[in-house]
């Protein structure tokens, strides 16, 4: 019979993950990952990555826009801090909230068509939203500045609840909890490891398998009686949603929310994280998030200096040799790494790293165990 | 009336540098049926050609010359280029006119980084997804620009028009306007005649030379020309080196309108796929049409006038148009029925 | 009693017209062939039954329901199913996927937001689609990515993703086309089997070994006009449609 028991694999899956969220600090300390800030990037884009996979590892529709929900998640954020309480609940609601309206207004429109146009719509309306927050918008966005915290803010929760007023500029907490530091990277990781856990679900739920139709065959799925625009409209919000609470994460490390974040470049990023991991896998994305996250922080801390250093036991004329053409992908470069590596994954390995790995254990499984068959031969030729 | 004019001939030299980026992407998209992020990439590598000829017209050598001491005390330098050193007058001469010389120097550059790109690249999507082709070639969208960034900066670098362009006319004046009312660089009058040869070429290439009609057949149905026998292969090879070459002497002329920094190609992009959207996937004439028609329209929307009745809509006309048309009429405004309308 | 009514349908593309006031009825519980040379609009007329087209002027009723505006999820929803000359399936999925989709939309309607409730809880649905493999003879390969099917068996597949949803009218276009022998005589019994249950089914088909062994009422379409119908019996012997169909050559 069929093997429906994937329940059971969810559950270890979400448990293992439990206890890597749990125990990130100690895991990645060895490989100079063990410190707060870094995990903390690490959870809020493996967010905005599982929940971009969810429209496009499931339905294939590719949003070149979705950095504008980040952006509007963070701005919404940062004017909760501002004029509601410090608190984060509300903020991330709040964040989640308006992201979803967002999305419910773009996505109507830009779901009316599929494929490329759907890319370069998203596109637009993603440039649209950038350059307004630069300039019409400028009294909500604080254009390049960007929105920050002021000390005359109302926080007119926080005044009712008597919170008092400190000289300098207020931190976010969770109740009195302060959000920096581990208490801010726990909190994130809870976060991620729910935001991880619906995604679960809504990949085993018939409605992951009717997104998954969508990519499928679009045509067959009228022909059997759906409408595929609600469940691509419902993807793109639920995605728009997860994109949201990561910009509201990031406000809550950072009260401060600045247009670039709406930028295409980083629409771009999600996509390299999804891609990197494995679309359409329950974990690719968030591995995804990690890898280009962890390298960009250890790439774009090299110097030449360094690179010096690393050559020092190569003949000189190599050691410069080296340290200039390495020297090209760190630092200063290390967009230009992020570049090869997108270009390398989607030639090589379309399927990413969950795929790659995969492929690596087939590949032990087969060289340990040796053919069975020549042996039943023998066997058969002796009996004979 | 002059203030119309004014907006429209304003609104004529960016549509001119979209119209030629926007032929080369739905030439590649109509031909190849690949949707190439990294054209614009394309674009800006022609502008680091004008870059690079400067630098390499004006190598100077230094010489110290202790008769003349500086307000520090020290021997002045006496910087000539070599190219002045060597052929006197016709040296600076040279050097003045940089730019238009640096179009020797980008077609066959061109033509051969699009060959090695089509040959070594874009073949191996032909039959991918798009989104494969849109991701790969965005990657290599984001390599070309760090390479240029590590190698010329970040800052943008200065070409100078020849100086016999330099000026300005008063094209008012001369049809009847009042005095200094329709003011208008001449180099950008350069350019838009430039952009209007080169249109003209690459029409007259496709419609009168054989090559040109396989292309066109090979757009309107490209099993049909393949089943007849006829080579498709390398003709893709000479048409995105033909897309790469007109995309690349649009960008050595455009450097004196605007000063070339890396990521001039990725700007110039994203609006250059708007346009084609807007004209039509694989239509040329749309291409054309629109890339006009939507500079003409922006420069309209960022008049005081109309920012006053729409603020931040000289932000946003040209994405709105987009969204209007592919809403409206997906095809774009000259596409074929059926051309990727789903 | 008729299940499908389309009374003096015409659609014109250009200056082409593809029907020409088009009158079929199809009885209820009954197996009627279409068929007619190439370009006579059987595909057409098909079209105008599923939503992909609507006619210029006429109506098309389904069991008192006109069906004219309907997009195709909606005509599905009140009980017409399709078959397509290429099969239409969902190839990144399973075969039990495959039919449990259709069974789904059949039992939820054309949208539900159930993204809480897990397939694997599902067992009626489950059930239903082991069944139908069962039925066309694909049990084994449940858990194939159906991409990998043969053509013959896509169009199986296809064909049990249309039944699992109980259908009141079944559409076929072609359904042996490009099938071998063996795999045409198997799909004939397939239907045989299924018709005997009382399933309305309308077949377009070129092939008239097909149209013999099944049909029990046939209409001939030539030039977008109905030119005949009747019995299976009548319509062999029908002069007119020997000269339309095949230029006076005996059938």
């Amino acid at each position: 019979m069929i093997n429906f028991n994937v329940k059971n694999k969810d559950h270890m899956l979400l448990i293992g993950f439990i206890i890597v969220v749990a125990l990130a600090p100690i895991i990645m300390a060895p490989i100079g990952g063990g410190y707060p800030d870094l995990l903390q990037k690490f959870a809020i884009f493996g967010i905005f990555a599982i929940g971009f996979n969810i429209l496009f590892g499931l339905t294939g529709y590719l949003s070149f826009g979705h950095a504008a929900f980040l952006g509007v998640g963070s701005y919404t954020a940062v004017w909760t801090f501002k004029l509601l309480t410090m608190n984060v609940i509300p903020a991330l609601i709040l964040s989640i909230l308006f992201a979803g309206v967002f999305a419910l207004l773009i996505g109507f429109i830009v779901l009316r068509r599929s494929g490329i146009y759907f890319s370069i719509l998203t596109l637009a309306f993603a440039q649209m939203s950038y350059n307004l927050a630069y300039s019409v918008l400028t009294p909500i966005t604080n254009g390049e500045t960007g929105l920050q915290l002021r000390l005359h803010d109302a926080r007119v929760l926080d005044g009712l609840f008597g919170v008092t007023r400190g000289e300098g500029l207020p931190s976010t907490s969770l109740f009195g909890m302060s959000m920096s530091g581990w208490s801010g990277y726990y909190f994130c990781g809870v976060i991620m490891i729910i935001a991880f856990y619906i995604s679960i679900r809504i990949f085993r739920s018939p409605f992951g398998m009717m997104l998954r139709a969508v990519k499928s065959n679009q045509n067959r799925m009228s022909y059997t009686g759906l409408n595929t625009r609600p469940y691509t409209l419902a993807a793109f919000v639920i995605s728009g949603m997860y994109a949201g609470l990561a910009g509201g994460l990031m406000a809550i490390t950072d009260p401060l929310a600045g247009a670039e974040r709406m930028q295409w470049t980083a629409s771009g990023e999600v996509v390299l994280m999804t891609i990197l991991g494995g679309t359409g896998t329950l974990l690719g994305p968030v591995i995804g998030a990690g890898v280009i996250k962890y390298f960009e922080n250890i790439f774009s801390s090299f110097n030449d200096g360094i690179l010096m250093e690393a050559f020092s036991w190569l003949p000189e004329f190599l050691q410069h040799a080296m340290v200039s053409v390495i020297g090209l992908f760190v630092g200063e470069g290390w967009h230009l790494t992020l570049g090869a590596l997108f270009m390398v994954i989607v030639i090589f390995l379309p399927g990413g790293l969950i795929e790659g790995i995969s492929r690596i254990g087939n590949v032990i499984r087969r060289w340990r165990k040796p053919k069975p068959l020549p042996t039943t031969e023998a066997d058969t030729a002796a009996s004979e | 009336m002059d203030a119309f004019l004014l907006q429209v001939l304003n609104g004529l030299d960016k549509g001119g540098a979209y119209a030629l980026i926007a032929l080369g992407l739905t030439l590649v998209f109509g031909t190849l049926g690949v949707v190439n992020f990294a054209h614009g990439a394309l674009f800006m590598l022609g502008a680091f050609c004008a870059v690079s000829l400067q630098s390499l017209l004006t190598l100077e050598r230094v010489v110290l010359d202790p008769e003349k001491l500086t307000a520090w005390g020290t021997p002045m330098e006496i910087r000539t280029p070599y190219i002045v050193e060597w052929f006197g007058d016709f040296g600076m001469t040279l050097i003045d006119w940089s730019v238009p010389l640096a179009i020797l120097l980008a077609v066959p550059i061109m033509l051969l980084l699009g060959v090695i790109m089509e040959r070594g690249l874009i073949r191996h999507f032909y039959k991918r997804l798009h989104a494969d082709q849109i991701l790969v070639t965005f990657g290599l969208a984001i390599v070309v620009q760090e390479i240029v960034k590590a190698q010329f900066g970040a800052n943008p670098i200065p070409q100078p028009a020849p100086s016999m362009f330099t000026g300005s006319v008063d094209i008012g004046l001369m049809l009847g306007f009042a005095e200094n009312a329709v003011v208008y660089p001449l180099w950008r009058i350069v350019y838009l005649l430039f952009a209007g040869v080169v249109i003209a070429a690459v029409f007259a290439f496709l419609q009168y030379t054989t090559f040109g009609m396989v292309v066109r057949a090979g757009m309107a149905d490209r099993e049909t020309v393949g089943l007849l026998g006829i080579d498709i292969d390398r003709r893709f090879t000479i048409v995105f080196g033909l897309a790469a070459v007109v995309a690349g002497v649009a960008g050595v002329m455009y450097t004196p309108i605007l000063s070339p920094d890396y990521h001039m190609g990725m700007d110039f992009l994203v609006l250059s796929f708007v346009v084609v959207v807007v004209g039509g996937m694989g239509s040329l004439g749309g291409a054309v049409a629109a890339g006009f028609l939507l500079g003409i329209l922006q420069s309209f929307a960022s008049m005081n006038e109309v920012k006053s009745l729409l603020p931040g809509i000289d932000q946003v006309v040209i994405y709105l148009v987009a969204v209007v048309v592919l809403l409206v009429r997906p095809r774009g405004l000259f596409g074929r029925k059926g051309v990727m309308e789903s | 009693m008729s299940i499908l009514s389309v009374k003096n349908v015409n659609k014109q593309f250009g200056g082409l017209k593809a029907l020409n006031e088009v009158n079929l009825e199809i009885e209820a519980g009954t197996v009627h062939a279409i068929i007619g040379p190439n370009g006579a609009g059987k595909s057409t007329l098909l079209n105008c039954f599923v939503g992909r087209l609507d006619p210029d002027t006429g109506s098309v009723d389904f069991d008192g329901v006109s069906l004219l505006g309907m997009k195709p999820h909606e005509i599905n929803q009140v009980g017409v199913s399709r078959v397509f000359q290429t099969p239409e399936i969902f190839g990144d999925l399973t075969l039990v996927e495959n039919v449990m989709i259709p069974s789904f939309a059949s039992r939820d309607g054309a949208f539900r937001l159930n993204g809480w409730g897990q397939v694997a809880d599902e067992n009626d649905v489950r059930e239903n689609a082991m069944e139908l493999l069962e039925d066309v003879g694909l049990v084994e390969q449940c858990d194939t990515v159906s991409n990998q099917l043969s053509r013959g068996d896509k169009r199986r597949l296809e064909l049990a993703m249309c039944l699992v949803q109980k259908p009141k009218l079944l559409l076929l276009d072609e359904p042996t086309a490009g099938m071998a022998r063996a795999d045409t005589n198997n799909t004939i019994d397939l239907l045989k089997k299924i018709a005997k249950r009382g399933l309305t089914m309308v077949i377009i088909e070129h092939d008239m070994h097909v149209v013999f062994s099944l049909a029990e009422k046939i209409s001939v379409l030539a030039q977008g006009t109905v030119i005949a119908e009747g019995l299976p019996n009548e319509i062999k012997g029908h002069p007119k449609v020997q000269e339309a169909y095949l230029g006076g050559a005996h059938l």
